[in-house]
């Protein structure tokens, strides 16, 4: 693939008099297009296009080829597939869509999402849904450090192995993890679950073994069924062990703002 | 932010120099200052070495010309007085050299006592070795040193984002292993324990020609081979005693490695296939020398990895 030539404004912005392109092939509620040829900005310019302009709710893009800052910021109701590979942003800040990404994503994919669900096929970077609020994120490969940085909210399913700090500094929502984790799980969570299958190579500061309970079987089962996983891997359960916890020695003023 | 990429031919000599260009520039996002090559060519018997005779973007004066021609001269005529047979000298630019020549002895005396000429710095010497780094992104650094047409089994490439030192060329990346024929680092992150380590190495007769703390990777591995350890050992040892943050490339003349410290807090994306082995800050680079779709993972924390040719 050759490398695409960008335009950049006096500031320094890519491409400041981007259009969409006009390039979808499109059949009713449905459009495909090719991205291969496209630079970044007239992909999601095209992407926004059909979804907001053009009532499709369907769109498939072909040869993303590993681009950054795809689908980001798509706050409708849709289903968008990439056949292909994302870079690193993917998907960040979306509300509604459900997305299936074919390939694998870079760093930072689902940053900041806050409903819906993505897919992705193979493998994920580090980062992956940091300070995601809500929605499923469903990764089939393995996925990089520090996974759920963060999470506010909804739930990470990983059937690979997730490496080290998956988890860090959770505050809620949920992890289902079923390939074992790496070094540091959950460290310094907040609050949120943490369910993982296979061996945890340690677990982080304030992170602690959990009871299991009936809701606890319902909801992985749940989710599992929902998005077709088969069924679910024999889990063990993590919470916070609020160790770190210190809003007694606040004042009540000080611990309505921290709260 | 930088960006580092490595790839190794598995299959014999390909147009490296084409394919790293084509890689570099895909990330030149992530660092426009300066773009810098390793490039290991068909090894042979004697050295090639490439070395800057004066710092090719210092503000230019009237006697730079002469300064250059003289220092040119002096370079062969040092060689000469250390029992070096040079056998060919070409001008990439003004201010680069690469010299080919024979020679048996120390490594460390060629390069201490040509870099105590004012301004000379040697940026690689080895048996395939050659570093080729300046100001600009891979396009034009490739066009003005002829990279083109360089053929080779394995070279690694960096693109500078300034953080921690000046924009030139002896703070550009990769770096020699200073006095280790043909071994070479680059290196995107930072590290926290640089002057501990260039107390340590200059006490131990090291010469450090930049003050960009990656250096330090380089001439630490070398230190770590030359007492017996091999690459691999090496770069494991240096997890535990480099402090920081940093995904790095070592090549040699038959392997590549590359490390990441326990946080992984700098990317690396790694292509594997029966013919190659890629590997880069982001994959786009990867995908703008394999033309086919591919599947490619992200080391994990603390990883180690070597390929030989």
């Amino acid at each position: 693939m050759g490398a695409l030539r960008l335009t950049y404004d006096a500031r320094g912005l890519a491409e400041p008099d981007a259009q969409a392109p006009r390039v979808a092939e499109v059949d009713g509620a449905r459009a495909m297009f090719d991205a291969g040829e496209l630079t970044t900005r007239q992909i999601n310019l095209e992407l926004r296009r059909l979804l907001y302009e053009n009532g499709v709710t369907d769109v498939t893009v072909a040869n993303p080829g590993s681009r950054h800052s795809l689908g980001v910021g798509v706050l409708t109701r849709c289903r968008i597939t990439f056949a292909g590979s994302l870079g690193y942003f993917g998907c960040g800040l979306i509300d509604g869509p459900e997305i299936h990404v074919t390939g694998r994503v870079g760093w930072s994919a689902c940053e900041n999402m806050m409903s819906g669900v993505v897919v992705v096929d193979g493998n994920a970077g580090s980062l992956t849904a940091a300070a995601l609020r809500g929605g499923d994120v469903i990764v089939k490969g393995r996925v990089g450090a520090r996974t759920g940085i963060d999470q506010k909210g909804g739930t990470i399913i990983v059937l690979g192995h997730a490496a080290s700090m998956t988890g860090f500094m959770m505050q809620r929502g949920r992890q289902i993890l079923c390939g074992g984790a790496g070094p540091g799980l959950g460290d310094s969570m907040y609050d949120g679950t943490i369910y993982v299958a296979g061996k945890v190579d340690s677990l982080g500061i304030d992170c602690v073994e959990g009871e299991w309970t009936d809701a606890d079987t319902e909801f992985v089962e749940r989710k599992f069924r929902l998005h077709r996983l088969g069924s679910p891997p024999e889990l063990q359960k993590f919470v916070c062990g609020r160790k770190l916890y210190n809003y007694d020695s606040l004042e009540p003023a000080e611990r309505r703002m921290v709260l | 932010m930088c960006g580092i990429a490595g790839l190794i031919y598995r299959d014999g000599p390909r147009p490296i120099g084409r394919d790293l260009t084509l890689m570099l520039q895909s990330m030149k996002h992530r660092g426009p200052d300066s773009t810098g090559y390793a490039l290991y060519g068909p090894p042979g018997d004697g050295y090639v070495m490439r070395a800057t005779l004066a710092d090719g973007n210092g503000v230019p004066h009237f006697e730079l010309h002469d300064m250059l021609q003289r220092h040119r001269a002096e370079v062969q005529r040092r060689l000469r007085s250390l029992g070096a047979r040079v056998e060919d000298v070409s001008d990439a630019t003004e201010y680069a050299i690469t010299v080919k020549f024979a020679y048996d002895g120390d490594l460390k005396t060629i390069a201490d006592y040509l870099e105590d000429i004012r301004g000379v710095e040697v940026l690689s010497l080895g048996h395939s070795l050659e570093i080729v780094k300046d100001l600009g992104d891979a396009e034009s650094v490739a066009a003005g040193y002829g990279l083109d047409a360089f053929q080779g089994s394995h070279a690694i490439g960096h693109v500078r984002m300034a953080t921690e030192s000046d924009v030139d060329i002896a703070n550009a990346h990769p770096y020699w292993a200073y006095p280790f024929s043909d071994v070479a680092v680059v290196h995107n992150g930072q590290l926290t324990n640089y002057f501990e380590w260039r107390r340590r190495l200059e006490r131990a007769g090291h010469r450090f020609q930049s003050e960009c703390d990656s250096e330090i990777i380089a001439v630490y591995l070398a230190e770590r081979m030359t007492g017996g350890d091999t690459l691999e050992a090496a770069m494991r040892r240096s997890l535990d005693e480099l402090d920081g943050v940093f995904t790095y490339i070592c090549v040699t003349e038959d392997a590549l490695g590359v490390a990441k410290d326990e946080l992984a807090a700098k990317p690396l994306v790694l292509y594997e296939a029966d013919d190659l082995v890629a590997l880069a800050s982001e994959e786009i680079a990867i995908r703008a020398v394999v033309g086919h779709e591919i599947d490619t993972y992200d080391p994990d924390e603390g990883e180690v990895m070597v390929w030989a040719r």
